[in-house]
């Protein structure tokens, strides 16, 4: 009997379980280990996104004679992306803690409301960015506009990846219950889409607000 | 189909490349019948290609680097004959065909043998210095490891399959944009970086946790080994500065799929942006590279100068500091780029600062063997050659940390000889003394002595001779990466550099046989006791080659040197401690993901860098098909018998009983 199978029917205790096995010596639970390690990926990540920040304020003014943010940024459009956003972070703590209590009502609901919220946010900035190539203001015209894009869609593409992480997630409770690995899942799958809305916070200010601003 | 790929891309008409390719295909093919016919397939496929065992992983990662150190050493030779030769003449590389040389020489040596060499080391080592098990995260270590091995895969294919990059080891633009470099060498490149680098930052996420949240009882962190904090100081410094290198490359990538302008010369694109990212990232690789060496160092001189580490805290501080000044000395890389004497000068002084301890590190390696009743082994005479080759590239580096003179001296072959100078001297003797420290360990006999100094003395010699004209050179005003050139004075000293290369070569040659004598004699050099050199840390409390589990019962640690003080405790009392109550190991399970989805990364790589679309599309299918099938797993780990773990630790623990009793009889 593994650890998860031990830790499967065992209520609330999951998350202290320690591990008899190879990795911590009992020392310290895999909880803590997963857990610790994806804060690092989403460190690393959020690295990968100041190197994209600093690139698009280098470049911010570099608009070759286009169009720059006060022409272009939409801020009624973004305010409704930003609540879809922060709305979906909210319904996605819902789902953490239906997981944790086993609840599929309310896990099953707040996950495809978070997967409502996410791929509104993404049918909006997709209409925008249609928008902008369509008005000849595409990645292709100005510097400016290359690291917009860049800096924009690399966070979309984060929640492209988060949607199709979403689903994966509700097909795998759906198919083997909520068990410890798949709880650590959940987890990590929280830690990333709470992790893309600061991203999102950041960027909506220096990119949307700053440059509509200017 | 097909995308820009023909039968164009073949370079038939160039018998050079062609010719190495073939040689390449043929060895591998006789390496892939040989091992098919002898029936070891599934023996590979099962222990070693889908391992999870931080071991094995360490030890295919070494190979790896061996492997590409004399596909670079090939295109190191060609250079130093090149210039040898091409005295007014054009020599016999054609100026298209040297650029893809030094360009593939650096990219192999840095990303595909000194990376995967001490990310080898750190995975094999580290774990049995912790005295645990494995690493946080074992299937993504193989992962990271087969992802590292497409990248090194991608940058071979390209020898025949189409070009290499023509722009030096980092693609600078413009020349890398797309209106310089029309052909897909750029793009083998950057994709072959981008996919080898994924698997390097996995590498750090799972170190960084490893050392930081996994320990035996009582190992706290002013009690780890040397080796342990400096390969916490590395992966910290790839958790930091990879993911600059992925976004640099992604956006030189962008501009040459998409047509964006990051790094163009127009609409309003900026080239020097490029330059101060990709450093960035390159300059805290370059302590990536060099802390764990530093480690292997501490470990070695420590061992055999049979005294513990001299200034253990001071050593930990500066290898800390050195990994958070990393991060503060790119621009001196590119001080001719006119950011004013200013910037200019608090770069300057910030990389001689750099330097105050890394000074700290040469004095405790020095005060460690005063006074210490040194061994000269193979291991240590690597450390020696090391502090004293390397003092002298530091203080070069430190020269050109001037900006005045580094204006003089930038981009001339002073330049190449000071990095080479601490990355040969550094970095590859590190990663030499790191091998024939730990290879009984890996493998439970020691390689010869005598072969391992002989190999040693010619690659020191052949380093000096090799790289000393080099300087001389970059004084006299040689810069870098010239195909021909006809100034008299500069051929005499570019002959005696081709000599040096040629007693490296030798060196090489006689690392081989070294290899190939040991294992023939490998019963006269069998490691019965785990603990061939006596050893001061945790892997040497464990047999050789470790079981699967590392150790029977975790070890219980209460300072510093834990094995020494086991020992010491033993010969107190004139016995082994009690022999523990042993219980069933719980170990994870093999699994051939990592493979699977690097045989993905593979095509798709090759996809993105021939435009083959459709093929992109399935492989990336493929690989998050690959991860849905890992994580509907039911059964992640095996169990180890009590009884079977008992076997083990006892036939170990009867080898140290005799060796101990053996040294109580001799005193």
């Amino acid at each position: 009997m593994s650890a998860f199978d031990a830790a499967a029917g065992a209520g609330p205790s999951w998350d202290r379980q320690p591990t008899a096995g190879h990795a911590a010596g009992g020392l310290v639970s895999k909880r803590i280990i997963v857990g610790y390690g994806f804060w690092i990926f989403l460190l690393s990540d959020i690295i990968m996104f100041s190197a994209f920040f600093a690139t698009y304020a280098v470049l911010a003014g570099a608009t070759a004679g286009g169009p720059g943010g006060r022409e272009l940024f939409d801020l009624h459009n973004v305010a409704i992306e930003t609540a879809c956003l922060l709305l979906s972070s909210f319904t996605c703590g819902i789902a953490s803690i239906g997981a944790r209590a086993r609840r599929g009502s309310w896990f099953y609901g707040a996950m495809a409301a978070t997967l409502i919220l996410g791929a509104g946010f993404l049918f909006l900035e997709v209409r925008e960015f249609a928008g902008l190539v369509a008005r000849g203001a595409g990645p292709t015209r100005s510097a400016f506009l290359s690291a917009f894009f860049t800096l924009v869609g690399c966070h979309g593409l984060h929640v492209t990846a988060g949607l199709l992480w979403l689903l994966t997630m509700m097909a795998q409770v759906f198919a083997k219950g909520y068990r410890a690995d798949i709880l650590r899942r959940i987890l990590c799958f929280g830690l990333f889409w709470h992790t893309l809305d600061i991203i999102w916070v950041a960027l909506f200010t220096v990119v949307y607000l700053m440059g509509a601003g200017q | 189909m097909l995308g820009k790929l023909s039968w164009a891309a073949i370079p038939l008409d160039q018998p050079i490349p062609l010719f190495a390719a073939a040689l390449v295909g043929a060895a591998l093919f006789a390496v892939l019948a040989w091992v098919t016919l002898m029936g070891w397939l599934p023996y590979l496929w099962r222990e070693w290609i889908t391992s999870v065992d931080h071991k094995r992983i360490g030890i295919m990662y070494v190979l790896l680097a061996m492997v590409m150190l004399l596909r670079g050493f090939t295109d190191a030779i060609m250079m130093r004959s090149q210039q040898a030769l091409a005295f007014r003449s054009e020599g016999y590389l054609p100026p298209d065909h040297y650029d893809q040389i030094f360009s593939a020489h650096g990219t192999l040596m840095i990303f595909f043998v000194a990376m995967p060499f001490v990310i080898g080391l750190m995975n094999f080592v580290m774990p049995l210095q912790l005295g645990i098990r494995d690493v946080a995260f074992p299937t993504l270590n193989s992962v990271s490891f087969w992802l590292t091995a497409t990248g090194a895969l991608l940058v071979n294919i390209s020898l025949v399959v189409g070009e290499f990059a023509r722009t030096g080891w980092l693609p600078y633009p413009p020349l890398s944009e797309l209106t310089y470099s029309p052909g897909v060498g750029v793009d083998y490149y950057l994709w072959a970086l981008q996919i080898s680098g994924v698997g390097t930052l996995l590498t750090g996420i799972n170190f960084v946790t490893t050392v930081l949240k996994i320990h035996a009882p009582g190992m706290t962190y002013m009690r780890m080994p040397m080796f342990c904090w400096t390969t916490l100081a590395s992966n910290l410094l790839i958790v930091a500065a990879f993911p600059i290198l992925t976004a640099t490359l992604a956006m030189l990538l962008l501009d040459r799929y998409l047509g964006f302008h990051f790094f163009s010369n127009e609409a309003g694109g900026n080239v020097m942006m490029f330059m101060n990212l990709i450093w960035a990232w390159g300059h805290p690789e370059v302590y990536i590279l060099i802390l764990p060496a530093f480690g292997i160092f501490s470990e070695v001189i420590s061992t055999f100068s049979r005294k513990p580490l001299f200034g253990y805290r001071s050593m930990v501080m500066a290898t800390m500091a050195i990994c958070l000044l990393a991060f503060t000395v790119w621009l001196h890389h590119f001080f001719t780029m006119g950011a004013g004497a200013d910037v200019n000068a608090i770069f300057g002084i910030a990389s001689m600062i750099i330097a105050v301890p890394t000074g700290v590190k040469v004095f405790n390696w020095l005060f460690t063997m005063y006074g210490g009743r040194i061994v000269y082994s193979t291991a240590i005479l690597w450390s020696m050659g090391f502090m004293v080759t390397f003092v002298i590239g530091g203080m070069t580096g430190v020269l050109l940390a001037v900006p005045p003179a580094d204006f003089l001296l930038h981009n001339s072959l002073f330049l190449v000889a000071h990095f080479h100078n601490v990355i040969i001297a550094g970095v590859l003797f590190g990663a030499f003394a790191g091998y024939n420290y730990w290879f009984p360990k890996a493998f439970g006999f020691r390689l010869h002595e005598g072969l391992g100094k002989a190999s040693f003395w010619c690659w020191i010699i052949g380093f000096y001779v090799a790289f000393m004209p080099l300087y001389v050179l970059g004084l006299m005003g040689m810069t870098r990466r010239m195909q021909h050139y006809d100034v008299a004075a500069w051929h005499p000293w570019l002959l005696i550099a081709a000599g040096g290369a040629a007693i490296i070569l030798l060196g090489i040659i006689l690392q081989i046989a070294q290899l190939a004598v040991s294992i023939r004699h490998r019963e006269a050099l069998r490691d019965t006791t785990g603990d061939p050199w006596d050893g001061r840390s945790l892997e040497w409390a464990t047999a050789s080659p470790p079981p699967a589990f590392n150790f029977a019962v975790l070890p219980r640690v209460e300072g510093e040197d834990a094995y020494w003080r086991i020992k010491q405790r033993a010969r107190q009392r004139a016995g082994l401690a009690e022999e523990p109550a042993y219980t069933a190991i719980e170990m994870p399970r093999n699994s051939p993901t990592g493979f699977i989805c690097a045989f993905f990364a593979t095509f798709m790589g090759f996809a993105l860098i021939w435009h083959i679309w459709w093929m992109v599309a399935v492989a990336a299918l493929g690989a998050y098909a690959t991860f849905v099938v890992f994580a509907w797993r039911d059964r992640v780990e095996y169990m180890i018998p009590a009884d079977v773990v008992a076997r083990i630790d006892r036939a170990n623990r009867s080898a140290r009983s005799e060796a101990l009793a053996r040294m109580q009889v001799a005193s």
